[in-house]
């Protein structure tokens, strides 16, 4: 193993051994995508909904733009010694705090989606006799779609980046390296767990911002 | 090992929100603070000879009992009418051993084994009189270690009292009469002790799976055995939610797992009056009292300072 813990990480992550097995970086890594992917997705099914209806109707957008602020305030690692107090250790401690984690971003995606859409554009779809959920599906969210991208891309990387506290409370993913790493002090894995989140969240960024500039409708600013 | 310093370590490293690497990596001091700060001291201490005039600097880890340890020592020599310089919470072994070396800390509670591997790490388990003296041998000039206390603080196989007397458990080999998948709730270099689940396989026949909870047999811990989610927990054996969960600490007739009796480092600047005041302290201290500090910071809430001092006192020391 090399001196250099840098260096010594990409020999970590060089050995062919860590490639293959229940606890190699396969497993690993699709355990850590599993749970991002998870973790976005109940958000998702909670914070685009509400978000679209506060951004079609201007209601409550007060109270979602605090909450998604208050949200955003909290520390993830004591969301999920919180969570894991109350409903015991496995994932559903940390998926709970990665949904929290979540939220805001993609509220705030889903509502300046609808928002971004031009007024004078709606009032002329309402003129036509479009219904109210025809001018969301057909008008507003097909505008602002680069803008709910937006917000599933901010979720996706926050999360991505954060899952590693699963590890904490006895779920798999990448956490297990830092952590393992970090108590055995045994700093080439620590560090080669990190890589390999943050390659993974970089990857996600790349790949979201990409269907983010494919969702643009043609005409408009492309992100 | 390291355990109380690692978890203190990670904490400090989570909650500065971000992956520091290498040994100076410490959440909740600045090392490099604390060493020119005592390191001044220490040099007006060498001037006159580094000899009782100057202040005897206590340093404790970032751990609390660790640093209510400390505080009887502090205590202790001030009733001697020797003056003491506080220097506690400083992170990690990697940061205040070289300070003791150097002569800015004279004074640090420390465990035997952690110590021990500290300076080796190829050492092995042993009985505490065995590590005691491997230590002795182990440190560098100009550091000693002073007697060893009964109390303890060591990594244990602790399981709830229902399932110990459903499977008639009283020591860790017990468990190989088990027919059951067992899984432990500890921190994940657990895996990779030698008293983890190879050694448990190896020195007893128990085959037992590692369950990564990483609060250092904190709550989640605790909860994660009470709740029946593992059978087995490695719990700090000073810690009070032992006795408050009615668990049972299963025994180590093999000396599996390291002994991690609180002990003294000291440098040089501790004469034999000090060493003496020490050494009482020392010597009263059982594990039942680690357990009782340690309860009254955690549960009752009281500061290091005035749980020295009630202990001192209950003791007759002051």
């Amino acid at each position: 193993m090399n001196e250099n813990p840098f260096l010594g990480a990409l020999d970590w992550l060089a050995d062919p051994m860590r490639w293959s097995g229940p606890s190699g970086i396969p497993v690993r890594t699709a355990e850590h995508l599993g749970y991002t992917a998870l973790g976005v997705l109940v958000a998702a099914l909670i914070a685009v909904p509400v978000g679209l209806y506060v951004g079609h109707t201007g209601r409550f957008k007060g109270l979602a733009v605090g909450a998604a602020g208050v949200a955003r305030a909290l520390p993830t690692l004591g969301l999920v010694t919180l969570f894991a107090l109350l409903v015991g250790i496995g994932l559903t401690a940390p998926l709970l705090a990665f949904v929290t984690l979540a939220i805001p971003s993609l509220l705030a995606g889903a509502y300046s989606a609808v928002e971004s859409a031009d007024p004078a554009t709606v009032d002329a779809a309402r003129a036509q006799g479009m219904t109210e959920w025809q001018i969301l599906t057909r008008v507003e969210i097909p505008l602002g779609m680069s803008l709910l991208v937006g917000g599933v891309r901010g979720a996706t990387v926050q999360v991505v980046a954060t899952a590693m506290l699963a590890a904490y409370v006895g779920s798999g993913g990448l956490g297990r390296y830092i952590f393992q790493g970090l108590g055995s002090q045994d700093y080439p894995q620590m560090i080669a767990g990190s890589l390999l989140v943050i390659v993974l969240a970089l990857v996600l960024d790349l790949a979201l911002l990409l269907l983010q500039r494919l969702t643009a409708p043609r005409g408009t600013v492309a992100p | 090992m390291s355990i109380h310093s690692t978890r203190r370590h990670l904490l400090g490293v989570l909650g500065a929100g971000g992956l520091a690497l290498g040994a100076a990596a410490c959440g909740s001091s600045d090392p490099f603070e604390e060493e020119d700060g005592s390191g001044g001291d220490s040099g007006s201490g060498s001037s006159d000879g580094g000899g009782s005039g100057a202040a005897i600097a206590i340093g404790s880890q970032a751990y609390y009992s660790n640093e209510i340890i400390a505080e009887l020592f502090a205590q202790a020599l001030e009733a001697e009418g020797l003056t003491v310089d506080r220097q506690y919470q400083i992170g990690q072994r990697e940061v205040y051993m070289p300070e003791l070396e150097s002569g800015a800390l004279d004074v640090l509670p420390e465990y035997l084994g952690n110590l021990l591997q500290h300076y080796d790490s190829e050492a092995v388990s042993a009985t505490p009189e065995e590590v005691h003296s491997a230590l002795a041998e182990a440190l560098p000039d100009g550091l000693r270690v002073l007697d060893f206390a009964e109390a303890t603080d060591q990594d244990s196989y602790t399981t709830t009292a229902d399932f110990a007397s459903a499977h008639s458990l009283t020591a860790i080999g017990d468990l190989a009469g088990v027919d059951e998948d067992l899984t432990i709730a500890a921190n994940s270099e657990f895996e990779v002790r030698p008293y983890g689940p190879d050694g448990a396989k190896e020195v007893y026949g128990v085959d037992v799976s590692v369950v990564p909870v990483e609060d250092s047999g904190g709550p989640l811990t605790v909860q994660a055995l009470v709740d029946g989610d593992v059978q087995l927990a490695d719990i700090y054996t000073s810690d009070p939610a032992i006795a408050e969960n009615d668990l049972v600490v299963l025994e180590d007739p093999e000396s599996m797992i390291l002994p991690q009796n609180v002990v003294p480092v000291v440098s040089e600047k501790i004469d034999e009056a000090a060493a003496d005041a020490i050494d009482a302290v020392l010597a009263e201290l059982s594990a039942d009292d680690l357990v009782e500090l340690n309860r009254r910071s955690t549960v009752e809430q009281q500061s290091s300072a005035d749980i020295a001092s009630a202990w001192l006192s209950e003791k007759g020391l002051v």
